[in-house]
């Protein structure tokens, strides 16, 4: 207890009174996320302003080798905040700030806890000929929590996970030192990554298990001045990888989905692969628009496939960003929740993933919302399993749970990996995981945590 | 009451969209935006009160300022994307319902509510102090045009008494045929219903409607927008009585050609009341008021109409404040937010949000820089104006 209260203080010696916490309530809070993982308690929750004061509370959590948990928007589903073993959640959301925005080397610099939201408006109000990839994550998932779990965007098939839209980064260590990643180190400019050796891959998709970031250097894009979509479908499982092959290959989409779902009955048993077109004039959206038209000929001619009318109210839910219409998946069963295992998977994979979808639907008795995107010219794409589930009952809960167990093993057996994985498909990856790779992983994390205090629990090496 | 929502409350996903305005430019719930805990949020808020009903967590006093600290201002009502949204009060309240009627509520909570329930306001002031304020205005008496009632705010807090006397004043500059009930006046209950005292509102709403009765009241005019709201919204049994808020009867005045304004050369700005904006979708009236008065320059706050940002004093916050003392309680927020258009005078049409923002102007010592006015002392000086 006397420990408990030397720790407490100390924290509110670094952030004030006002921003620490060990009630009850607070704990509650963060002790869980949307999603369907255990909950546990941390110990104290704080709310750090600056970089200087997260440096402050990972030299404190790491001399009294308390474990210490970034937290963003907490929405992950997959419990990547849960702390798993107690210890201090750092909620960094109020590190709102957007601190930079360079229109000629199209980049922004932002803080932490900056949300999606914030930075859509701050650019549109500010730098309304830029944006960034925007996640379909609701408003209030963080720039940086998306980046770390690898997130894709809207502009995902053009440029890749948003992760790779990281032009430099500031991490503040576990043992408490702060460190620039990228050009920042050595100019004041955060352009870019290269040509440094890549230290940055030190701290994305690892969950803050290797460091806090507390800011990151992104790339923008220009924003061109309308949007549109076409949406095709089929009934064919089996065509999909050849239709997206061939929109792809005209590189004329900005942003390509797949959608899939049994309710309500007219969406039964069709696939809608959306194809989201931009440009500054509506000749060039026509052009687009013919491009893929006619790279899609030979599927209409056969009549296996189609493009779909759409009312204006259908265009503009699917064009709105962020989007909704995901959020509102979590009420399809009035139940509060929905859990999803999205592997990323090769582009080739869909048919036997949605099929696997299928069966274990069935099996389990629960329905589904299938979306995926499409990452990179068809490099490879997310294929979402997503289960609603209704909270209040425990039943459904536990049927949900033993789903997403299943497809947890199914996408590794075809060939994919899930993303964002929770605690337990994590530890599927690693035992099937190349053993020198999953060693050299463990090296690292020795290396940067040497008191194991960074989100512990997460690709924790057994 | 809880009971009713107890088994729907879980469907609250935790999404957040209710913690902005419709753009996300900034945070726009004031409780999260004070105290900035994922508790404080709706979100957050909900899945706690689901947690007491379930067991999992005791009532504490933390527990009863996480419930009791929001306004009921309805940003989340208006943000929410799932269907439930328009539930999401009603949820709030019940849960307030079952705290108030198992005495789980913290001191403050309730004095305010003993204070009504024994002096007709919150405070505990005496009841012949009402109208201390109203010097040359009329009682009301049986066939007057009006009633105007002015409300606890207008009655004893000394902004809402200068908001009072300006609307009186403006009143009995055209003629028009009203009175007040003074000392007779009781509490509307709009803040006791969203405290969640249902059986103090149901006394109220007789105690009130049985006076209009006896004064054979056919029209009342209202001062502040939450007794516009209750009284439109949840007074069932006032029958053919019609209800406006002071608002309408200006801008009423005004199209008929009942007032002729004068010009006024100012840079103004304009805070939407939640009980006028979101509650009773009165954006429009206040802005064309504005509009008729020749010189007045509207500057909108980036935050406005359905996206405005509550000033923190709703569902009784305006006398307990439980969002006070922070440079982050809302009503400073909201002062700065007004000073950054580069208006001079900030615009109100409610006693409770002048009491807030007037004392935030002067925490934020902006006095002398931007000036706090009622829309009809507004009024009156470009009637007044030479």
């Amino acid at each position: 207890m006397i420990e408990m209260n030397t720790i407490y203080k100390s924290l509110v010696e670094i952030v004030d009174e006002e921003y620490v916490s060990n009630r009850k309530e607070d704990l509650y809070i963060y002790s869980q996320d949307p999603g369907m993982m255990e909950p546990h308690e941390p110990e104290y929750v704080v709310m750090p302003r600056t970089t200087e004061e997260v440096e402050k509370i990972a030299k404190l959590a790491n001399d009294k080798k308390i474990p210490i948990v970034p937290v963003g928007g907490s929405l992950s589903l997959s419990g990547l905040v849960i702390p798993h073993h107690g210890g201090i959640v750092v909620d960094l959301k109020r590190m709102d700030q957007v601190l930079e925005v360079n229109e000629k080397s199209r980049y922004v610099i932002i803080e932490a806890g900056v949300t999606t939201g914030k930075l859509k408006a701050y650019l549109e109000k500010n730098h309304p000929d830029l944006r960034f990839s925007i996640p379909d994550a609701p408003p209030s998932a963080t720039v940086v929590g998306n980046i770390v779990i690898h997130g894709q965007g809207r502009l995902t098939q053009q440029y890749g996970f948003n992760s790779d839209m990281v032009t430099g980064l500031e991490v503040v260590l576990p043992t408490g030192e702060v460190c620039k990643i990228g050009s920042g180190s050595v100019s004041p400019y955060w352009f870019s990554l290269a040509p440094l050796p890549d230290l940055a891959g030190l701290f994305l998709g690892w969950f803050g298990t290797t460091g806090i970031i507390t800011k990151l250097g992104l790339k923008l894009y220009p924003k061109k001045k309308i949007r549109d979509i076409e949406v095709f479908v089929v009934e064919d499982p089996n065509l999909v990888p050849d239709v997206i092959n061939r929109v792809t290959h005209t590189e004329m989409a900005e942003d390509i989905f797949i959608g899939a779902q049994p309710y309500p009955p007219v969406f039964k048993d069709i696939i809608m692969i959306g194809m989201l077109l931009t440009g500054d004039s509506e000749d060039e959206i026509e052009f687009k628009r013919k491009m893929i038209w006619d790279a899609l000929r030979i599927h209409i001619d056969s009549k296996e496939g189609g493009f779909m009318m759409m009312t204006p109210s259908i265009k503009q839910d699917l064009l709105e960003m962020p989007t909704s219409s995901t959020t509102r998946f979590a009420d399809v069963m009035k139940g509060g929740g929905f859990e999803y295992c999205g592997p990323i998977i090769p582009v080739e994979k869909f048919p036997e993933a949605f099929q696997k979808l299928l069966e274990i639907t069935t099996k389990y008795g629960i329905t589904y919302g299938n979306a995926c995107r499409i990452i990179g010219r068809s490099h490879c794409m997310m294929f979402s399993f997503g289960y609603p589930f209704n909270r209040a009952d425990p039943e459904n809960v536990e049927r949900t749970k033993s789903a997403l167990h299943d497809t947890n093993v199914a996408s590794l057996d075809i060939g994919g990996v899930p993303w964002k994985p929770e605690v337990p498909a994590q530890k599927m990856i690693m035992e099937k995981m190349d053993k020198n790779t999953l060693e050299l992983m463990n090296r690292i994390k020795k290396v940067l945590d040497p008191n194991g205090i960074m989100n512990p629990g997460n690709w924790e090496v057994e | 009451m809880m009971f009713e929502y107890a088994d729907q409350i879980h469907r609250c996903f935790r999404c957040g969209f209710c913690k902005f305005p419709s753009d996300f430019t900034d945070l726009n719930c004031p409780s999260y935006n004070r105290f900035r805990f994922e508790s404080f949020s709706t979100g957050g808020r909900l899945w706690l009160i689901w947690a007491w009903l379930k067991g999992e967590i005791e009532w504490s006093n933390h527990l009863a300022k996480v419930v009791f600290s929001c306004t009921t201002c309805k940003n989340c009502v208006e943000q929410c994307p799932m269907k439930f949204s328009e539930d999401i009060i009603d949820w709030i309240v019940g849960t307030r319902m079952d705290m108030v009627e198992k005495s789980l509520v913290p001191t403050q909570i309730s004095e305010f509510l003993d204070n009504i329930y024994k002096y007709g306001n919150p405070w505990g002031l005496p009841r012949n102090e009402r109208d201390s304020w109203a010097e040359g205005i009329n009682r009301y008496t049986s066939g007057d045009e009006y009633l105007f009632y002015v409300g606890c705010a207008g009655s004893y807090e000394t902004q809402g008494q200068r908001m009072a006397k300006a609307f009186a004043d403006f009143l009995k500059s055209t003629g028009k045929s009203f009175g007040i009930l003074g000392s007779e006046e009781d509490c509307d209950g709009n803040e006791v219903f969203y405290v969640g005292e249902k059986g103090l509102f149901q006394e109220l709403v007789k105690k009130n409607i049985d006076k209009f009765n006896e004064l054979d009241v056919k029209k009342i005019v209202t001062l502040s927008p939450h007794a516009y709201n209750s009284m439109k919204n949840k007074y069932l049994g006032l029958g053919e009585i019609e209800v406006v808020h002071y608002t309408q009867l200006l801008l009423e005045m005004i199209q008929k050609g009942e007032i002729q304004l004068k010009e006024l050369n100012a840079k103004v700005t304009y805070h939407d009341p939640c009980f006028l904006g979101r509650y009773n979708e009165i954006y429009d009236i206040p802005r064309e008021i504005l509009k008729n008065i020749p010189g007045i320059e509207l500057i909108e706050m980036e935050r406005n109409r359905q996206n405005s940002f509550c000033c923190g004093g709703g569902s009784g916050n305006f006398v307990f404040d439980l969002l006070g003392r922070s440079e982050d309680s809302p009503s400073r927020i909201r002062v700065r937010e007004a000073h950054g258009t580069g208006a001079e005078i900030l615009i109100i049409t409610c006693p409770s949000c002048y009491c807030m923002l007037d004392e935030a102007i002067k925490t934020e010592k902006l006095e002398g820089i931007l000036t706090l006015k009622d829309i009809s002392e507004l009024v009156k000086e470009s009637l007044e104006k030479i």
